[in-house]
């Protein structure tokens, strides 16, 4: 117990010693925390619009301006001349070119339909999607607002009219803030918690310095647990700094307990120490450590539900996620912070996260040996 | 260790004849080309990345959004409602979960975390529909991811409205406006399109501009800095070979990139592909001089990886526009982005390989790209000190 006691004076002595090293733990976090929910919003709105209006009539006009009025779209060029609206979807100033054709007006009243022609720019996928899907909503809408003005209703509508009431829970605003915070903070723990670990040890590893320890009476599960205690104790504090954060900058209020949040990650913490440690035993460099450990947690990121949801990759890609322990980690933070979940409901994620804290560890424990 | 100063005499430098000068850069790059073949893992990962990335993009991430679980409260069990609720569950972007019988119910399902949307049909549905003509059906979303509560209840409606117009048996209403709607540059509505040129952007980054300084720094961290030093070759040749490979590599993984995307994603090069060439070799030149400045400027390799992340690695992700929209941002980070060489050249390789236009959509962007490379060349050479103190 004692060598123990000594090697976590030896391991925290170190790190304080390293300037760099402490300053980029706590500023990484919170610059990622400040920058990347501010910059990370997926809402769609401000979609330039281009108009080639061809029939200058009251309708027209008075389309117009309902689509610029709605908020999600910026009207950035107005002209007869469909070329040069045309012209502003290839300098990737408009994303939408609406062309409203000759008698649109006319047309209406007196043939009954109108036509109008709409070029969306489609190099993003989903803002072209949820674009069309605006403006056409509100062009039916001002459909219905002429229609009304023209025709007259009697109480019970001719035909049958489902309409629907729609609210949202946990995030009244849908504020996007709220939904990447959490995340983030998930994904930092495991940059600190793997990346970090993984480093340290290989360092010692290209500098010689393992030899020496090697060579001493000090047990193999000393050693590594004078490794892990130390990150164990960095990483639940980068989780208060980040909890900090998110309370006072975001006003995120955690709508469960915090205990169960500092309770699933210090188990969470467990399994990334025991994947830095992995990864340990697998590099030689500290060039190789790092750029294995960056391998990973960008497969971990991407395949983590952190930008787009788990339920919409292919099925293959869903089994695959079951070995990301990052997503897990995402899960339960969302839940438990916006939802207000609680430890029996997170139950099946804490066993697995045990799970992969014993894997994890033992194959990294059994990797290591004294002797290389 | 000041002794250990050699003073770089450009007298004796030239004096060697300068076949002689070429011949030992030569040699320098061939030595760096065998420290970076001998390592085998880094060289795979460093392959491996972007077709990893292109994977990943390509056939798992998505932003369309289908399989959501969802839960119905039926209050009022009628053929009306369960005709509807059929309709709902045999569409693609539902996965009807679970049946729920009360309204305190919501809230643990919603709690348990999978539910991610609640259709409350009311009691008399169907009664309503038959005597009065008009029914309400009550969506709650859980708002916790914004854009899939927006979509799942867009689809809801959508259903929804199909029922309705069944009910209706399509009578035709007056005076309607239709629009027709044609999606230009990638027709399939395919989210490859805008990430293709950023994982370029990201490859091109990471290999030349952390791959090197960090390389740089090694031999500065363990010493052999000193030994290459005596050496007859001139610091900035001793650089520069170090950077050759590394350039090799990222040109390398362009064309992989480019190749997977053409045969695998089926995103065409739409555009003059030596342009596209011609803009990268000049985007890893930019990288690599951000790479050197920065290795001017740290001593250890931790520091320098973690400085290449946070100043390069994640502005590149943040800021190109590739994963993030850049005109949501608030209007600082907007200026800031314009700091970041990454997103000049996503804009370029989309201009160029998606809209397939020409050289004279691009020649701003490119001058602004030249301009950077200059100016980080300028600070790293200053910079830069071979002499260990």
């Amino acid at each position: 117990m004692r060598t123990l006691f000594f090697l976590l004076q030896k391991e925290f002595r170190q790190i304080f010693r390293d300037p760099a090293i402490l300053r980029i733990i706590f500023m990484l976090p919170t610059m990622q925390l400040i920058i990347i929910p501010m910059a990370a919003d997926f809402e769609v709105k401000n979609i330039n619009l281009a108009v080639a209006d061809h029939d200058h009539s009251v309708y027209s006009q008075q389309l117009v301006q309902k689509i610029t009025s709605s908020g999600y779209f910026k009207l950035i060029h107005y002209s007869s001349d469909y070329k040069e609206a045309f012209k502003e979807i290839e300098s990737d100033k408009a994303d939408i070119v609406m062309e409203i054709p000759v008698h649109f007006e006319r047309d209406i009243v007196k043939d009954d339909a109108s036509k109008l022609f709409l070029s969306i720019n489609a190099v993003n996928g989903m803002k072209a999607n949820l674009g069309g899907a605006y403006i056409q909503n509100i062009i039916q809408d001002f459909n219905n607002e002429i229609r009304v003005r023209l025709v007259q209703f009697p109480p019970i509508p001719p035909q049958t009219v489902i309409s629907t009431t729609y609210s949202n829970w946990f995030n009244p605003f849908l504020n996007y803030k709220v939904f990447m915070v959490p995340a983030v903070l998930a994904t930092l723990l495991t940059m600190v918690g793997a990346f970090l670990t993984a480093l340290n040890i290989v360092k010692e590893k290209e500098i010689g310095t393992i030899e020496q320890i090697n060579v001493t009476p000090i047990r193999k599960h000393h050693f590594i647990l004078g490794k892990l205690i130390p990150f164990w104790v960095l990483g639940l504090v980068v989780m208060t700094v980040g909890l900090l954060i998110m309370r006072f900058v975001y006003q995120i209020h955690p709508v469960g307990s915090i205990f169960t949040i500092y309770f699933f990650a210090a188990i969470y913490l467990l399994a990334v120490l025991g994947l830095g440690l992995l990864v340990s035993t697998f590099a030689d460099t500290q060039q190789q450590a790092m750029l294995i450990s960056f391998f990973l947690m960008m497969i971990f990121i991407l395949l983590g539900g952190l930008f787009t949801p788990i339920e919409s990759m292919p099925s293959w890609v869903q089994k695959i996620v079951w070995l990301n322990p990052v997503s897990y980690f995402i899960e339960v933070v969302r839940m438990v912070i916006l939802k207000g979940s609680g430890i029996s409901d997170i139950r099946n994620h804490i066993f697995i996260i045990l799970g992969f804290a014993v894997v994890l560890n033992g194959w990294a424990v059994f990797n290591y040996k004294k002797t290389s | 260790m000041k002794n250990t100063h050699i003073e770089k005499d450009s007298g004796a430098g030239k004096s060697s004849a300068s076949g002689g000068g070429i011949k030992q850069f030569y040699a320098f790059v061939k030595k760096e080309f065998f420290h970076i073949w001998r390592d085998k893992r880094t060289l795979f990962i460093l392959l491996g990345i972007p077709i990893t990335q292109i994977i990943i993009f390509g056939f798992a991430l998505t932003n369309e959004v289908k399989n959501s679980k969802i839960a119905i409260v039926d209050l009022s069990k009628d053929y009306a409602s369960r005709q509807l609720i059929q309709k709902i569950s045999a569409s693609k972007y539902f996965d009807y979960d679970q049946r729920l019988y009360a309204y305190n119910e919501i809230d643990p399902a919603f709690k348990k975390g999978k539910i991610k949307m609640v259709v409350v049909i009311p009691q008399q549905f169907g009664n309503d529909l038959q005597h009065i003509n008009s029914a309400k059906i009550q969506l709650i979303c859980d708002g916790s991811d914004p854009n899939v509560a927006t979509t799942l209840a867009t689809y809801a409606n959508a259903v929804i409205l199909d029922y309705q117009m069944s009910i209706n048996q399509q009578q035709k209403l007056p005076y309607r406006i239709e629009s027709e709607i044609r999606m230009m540059y990638n027709p399939e509505l395919k989210g490859a399109y805008s990430f293709v040129p950023g994982v370029m952007a990201l490859i091109l980054m990471l290999t030349c501009a952390m791959m090197t300084s960090i390389a740089i720094v090694k031999e500065k961290e363990m010493g052999t800095m000193e030994v290459i030093l005596v050496s007859p070759l001139q610091p900035f040749g001793v650089v520069v070979a170090k950077a050759v490979p590394y350039m090799l590599l990222s040109m390398v993984n362009v064309m992989t990139i480019l190749l997977l995307s053409v045969f695998v994603l089926d995103v065409p090069i739409s555009g003059n592909l030596s342009l596209l060439i011609a803009e990268s070799l000049l985007f890893t030149i930019t990288s690599l001089a951000l790479g050197l400045l920065i290795s001017s400027v740290t001593d250890s390799q931790q520091v320098a990886m973690l400085v290449s992340l946070m100043g390069m690695f994640l502005p590149t992700v943040v800021f190109s526009g590739y994963m993030f929209p850049v005109e949501n941002m608030p209007v600082p980070l907007q200026v800031l982005s314009n700091v970041v060489p990454s997103k000049w050249y996503y804009f370029i390789v989309k201009t160029i390989m998606i809209k397939g236009l020409g050289f004279s959509y691009v020649w701003k962007e490119t001058l602004i790209l030249i301009g950077m490379t200059i100016l980080l060349f300028a600070l790293s050479i200053k910079n830069f000190k071979t002499r260990l103190a």
